[in-house]
């Protein structure tokens, strides 16, 4: 028996078998057993300097690379500081494993020094959560850990290991075996009948427009939803995490839908006569007023998640599976169409797109976001994966960053979590060594947790943080100034100077509030080798536009003021 | 309406907690909720009444199998099934009243099970209505205390067995491993 291992040891083996190679974590008491054991094993440990950068960090690396991130932190705080980074994932079905220690399995339930409930408190917002007491359960748990966090519908799934299990010895046995669960179903397969129906609304459909969610790039589904609407000739609308699922260039795609999607996008889908929504779940940011949504479509809802279907919207067919599955089986009976009329129809909606070019504004001196997204997406050649944070500069990246590659746009859509974009940034950095990785944040949300520059410094991350810095909580901002009076509570922002912040971290950084200094600055940070910070001072009291209120009708948008000092469409 | 779902879960701790926890978290109000043991080792069966239409029963199940431990889940509402209740009422008797009380027992087919020189305990299962039509002829005795136990449920003909969560090891249920405390 010379296989005997202690329970760290074996989680840290349990990792490593796992395909792990980077866990993002910050130590303590109940955890430190697997800390002491970590040294032992070829991993890269990321010091975060909260624990809620650790579990963004996890899911920026899953969602820029498809593989399970892994945080882990010690019981109590540590544990409860993960809980908004979870939830974050959850909401996106971004697969992470959290692992955290807990008070020794005797002391449970005395209220002991650093224990918290912690698969109490995580689990409504865990695909599933476990409390491992015995060190033979360690493996075992792991393995079936990473199985349920990226089978199915992805999500996070949190391990709470005990410090004695850490602590006790066993023999290590590994299981590679597929994992078996009596009860879970993490893929399903609609009828026959269901197919028939679906195809029959497809091909006899006149005006269709396709849903393009996270779902496709979560299913690797792309060159089918292309393939498919190239068949059909039925253009796409996207999600804002869908965004990426299809090139942003390609003809058919005519842009984000919902709140901030473009007028023409949201009118195409109220004319519509059949929605094909593929790996969305028709959030209330996509449908505006449920009564009035899209009145004359039938609706064909294809996701793997069976509890997505008639949750908001009733659907006239629902297809359970994974959607690349379901679309190989549905595409050798869509036929091909013309559809030119309706694509007309759209283009005619569309308008002159020339318009909406921000290179084209005159110089007015002011220095506006739209000029910094676009001028970073031209000199990317859209090919950088940028990660922004919650708030008006996400809704502006969705609209000025042309994304051509899926998983390039970073960005927490559910839980629209402030504070998401510079960890999540430093993990996507870390999956895809060799991708140029752009931070849009605002100064709201690069506060919250703007302390993982140290992270960044200490582990030599390139990144570059563009801070659409423009002294307010601008999306609430903007909300008060449509729908409460102007009354600007608690939205006015004093900001440090964090040009100089950065430097404090030891990070090269830039100031810019003119125009012309921008692609002079940008270019800085590309070929500059470490981390560069750059604080634009942009417009103040800027708008995004057009915007659907809350819970009102999608086609009652408020559009662009005409003369807009950005951009107009052709029917404004 | 009522829908009456028979779920079939792994018998481990922390389970009811979740389903509980998923009825909450999805705004579905629990009327009743039964849990107990099956005939297969390390399988428990839930029988939980839940006000709700069509599609909110359709959305319950979907994200009911959602759960890792969920084994199997019916809505019994539109089956034929054979649905009961086991209530317990102390009412109030005297010498006076005790043998009247005890014809109604009889009329409702339940049964006294404790008598006492002011009081007696009757058991009666059967549908909530009968139960019900109980309570409403006691009620003048002046009923002192009563449990119901909440429905179970059983479709009619028969049914597919629930396999347990391990076929090699049957009984055994791993409670180091607890699915949430």
């Amino acid at each position: 028996m010379d296989n005997i291992r202690t329970g760290a040891q074996i989680l840290w083996e349990s990792l490593v078998r796992e395909g792990v190679s980077t866990v993002f974590g910050y130590p303590g008491g109940a955890i430190l057993p697997a800390y002491d054991a970590m040294l032992e094993y070829p991993i890269r440990h990321v010091l975060v300097r909260h624990e809620q950068g650790a579990t963004h960090m996890a899911d920026g690396y899953a969602r820029a690379s498809g593989e399970v991130g892994v945080a882990i932190a010690t019981s109590g705080p540590g544990a409860t500081n993960m809980v908004t980074g979870i939830a974050t994932a959850m909401l996106d079905s971004s697969p992470m494993v959290c692992i955290t220690g807990q008070v020794g399995s005797k002391l449970i339930g005395s209220d002991a020094f650093q224990e918290t409930d912690v698969t109490g408190v995580t689990l409504p917002i865990t695909k599933h959560n476990y409390l491992v007491s015995d060190v033979d359960e360690v493996a075992p748990t792991i393995h079936e850990a990473f199985y349920v966090a990226k089978s199915g519908r992805p999500g996070p799934v949190l391990v709470d290991i005990t410090k004695d299990a850490q602590q006790s010895s066993t023999e290590f046995v590994w299981d590679d075996s597929p994992v078996q669960l009596p009860g879970y179903r993490p893929e399903l397969r609609a009828t026959e009948a269901e197919y028939q129906q679906a195809v029959e609304l497809i091909n006899g459909a006149k005006r269709p427009v396709i849903f393009s969610g996270h779902g496709v790039m979560l299913s690797g589904a792309m060159d089918l939803v292309r393939e498919f609407a190239e068949r059909a000739n039925i253009p796409i609308a996207m999600t804002l995490l869908g965004i990426g699922s299809v090139p942003a260039l390609h003809p058919l795609n005519l842009g984000m839908m919902g709140m901030h999607g473009e007028a023409w996008v949201n009118q195409a889908i109220q004319e519509a006569d059949l929605l094909l929504a593929f790996g969305m779940r028709f959030d209330d940011r996509v449908t505006g007023n449920l009564k009035t949504y899209a009145p004359n479509a039938r609706k064909i809802h294809i996701d793997i998640d069976p509890a997505e279907f008639n949750k908001n919207v009733l659907v006239d067919v629902a297809l359970a599976g994974d959607l690349s599955a379901v679309l190989a089986d549905l595409l050798p009976h869509v036929e091909r169409g013309d559809r030119s009329d309706w694509l007309s129809a759209i283009g005619v909606m569309k308008g002159d797109s020339a318009v909406r070019d921000v290179q084209n504004i005159p110089d007015s001196g002011h220095l506006y976001a739209a000029h910094v997204i676009n001028d970073i997406w031209r000199m990317t050649d859209g090919q950088a994966v940028v990660v922004t944070d919650v708030g008006q500069h996400q809704m502006w990246e969705a609209q000025y960053y042309h994304h051509q590659e899926p998983r390039s746009l970073i960005t927490s859509g559910g839980l629209g979590t402030m504070g998401f974009a510079l960890p999540a940034a430093i993990g996507a950095k870390l999956s895809r060594p060799d991708a140029e990785v752009w931070v849009v944040v605002g100064d709201g949300g690069f506060q919250m947790t703007m302390c993982e520059l140290a992270t960044i410094a200490q582990e030599k991350v390139k990144i570059n943080v563009a801070i659409i810095n423009n002294g307010y909580l601008g999306m609430v901002r903007q909300w008060q100034e449509f729908f409460y009076e102007r009354r600007y509570a608690a939205t006015p922002l004093l900001s440090p100077d964090f040009a100089k912040l950065a430097e404090a971290f030891g990070l090269k950084s830039a100031q810019v509030s003119r125009r012309q200094d921008v692609e002079p600055t940008i270019e800085m940070a590309r070929a500059h080798e470490g981390a560069v910070v750059i604080d634009f001072r942009v417009e103040q009291e800027d708008t995004v536009y057009p915007m659907v209120p809350a819970g009102a009708d999608l086609q009652a948008m408020i559009r662009r003021p005409s003369p807009s000092p950005i951009v107009e469409t052709a029917d404004d | 309406m009522r829908h009456t779902f028979v779920v079939h879960v792994e018998d481990k701790p922390g389970v009811l907690n979740r389903v509980a926890s998923l009825f909450r978290r999805r705004a579905f109000n629990i009327e009743s909720l039964t849990v107990g043991h099956t005939e297969t080792s390390g399988v428990s069966r839930m029988t939980i009444v839940v006000d709700t239409d069509a599609n909110g029963a359709k959305r319950l199940e979907a994200n009911l199998y959602k759960l890792v431990n969920v084994l199997r889940v019916t809505d019994l509402t539109a089956e034929a099934a054979v649905v009961r209740e086991l209530t317990l009422i102390r009412v109030s008797a005297d010498q006076e009243t005790r043998t009247h009380i005890m014809q109604l027992v009889d009329t409702f087919r339940a049964k006294v099970v404790d008598v006492a020189p002011d009081s007696l305990i009757i058991e009666a299962t059967g549908t909530e209505e009968k139960i019900d039509g109980l309570m409403g002829v006691l009620e003048p005795y002046e009923v002192l205390e009563m449990v119901r136990t909440g429905r179970v449920a059983m479709s009619r003909g028969q049914q597919a067995p629930v396999e347990g969560p391990s076929d090699e090891t049957p009984g055994e249920v791993d409670d180091n491993v607890s699915y949430s405390v």
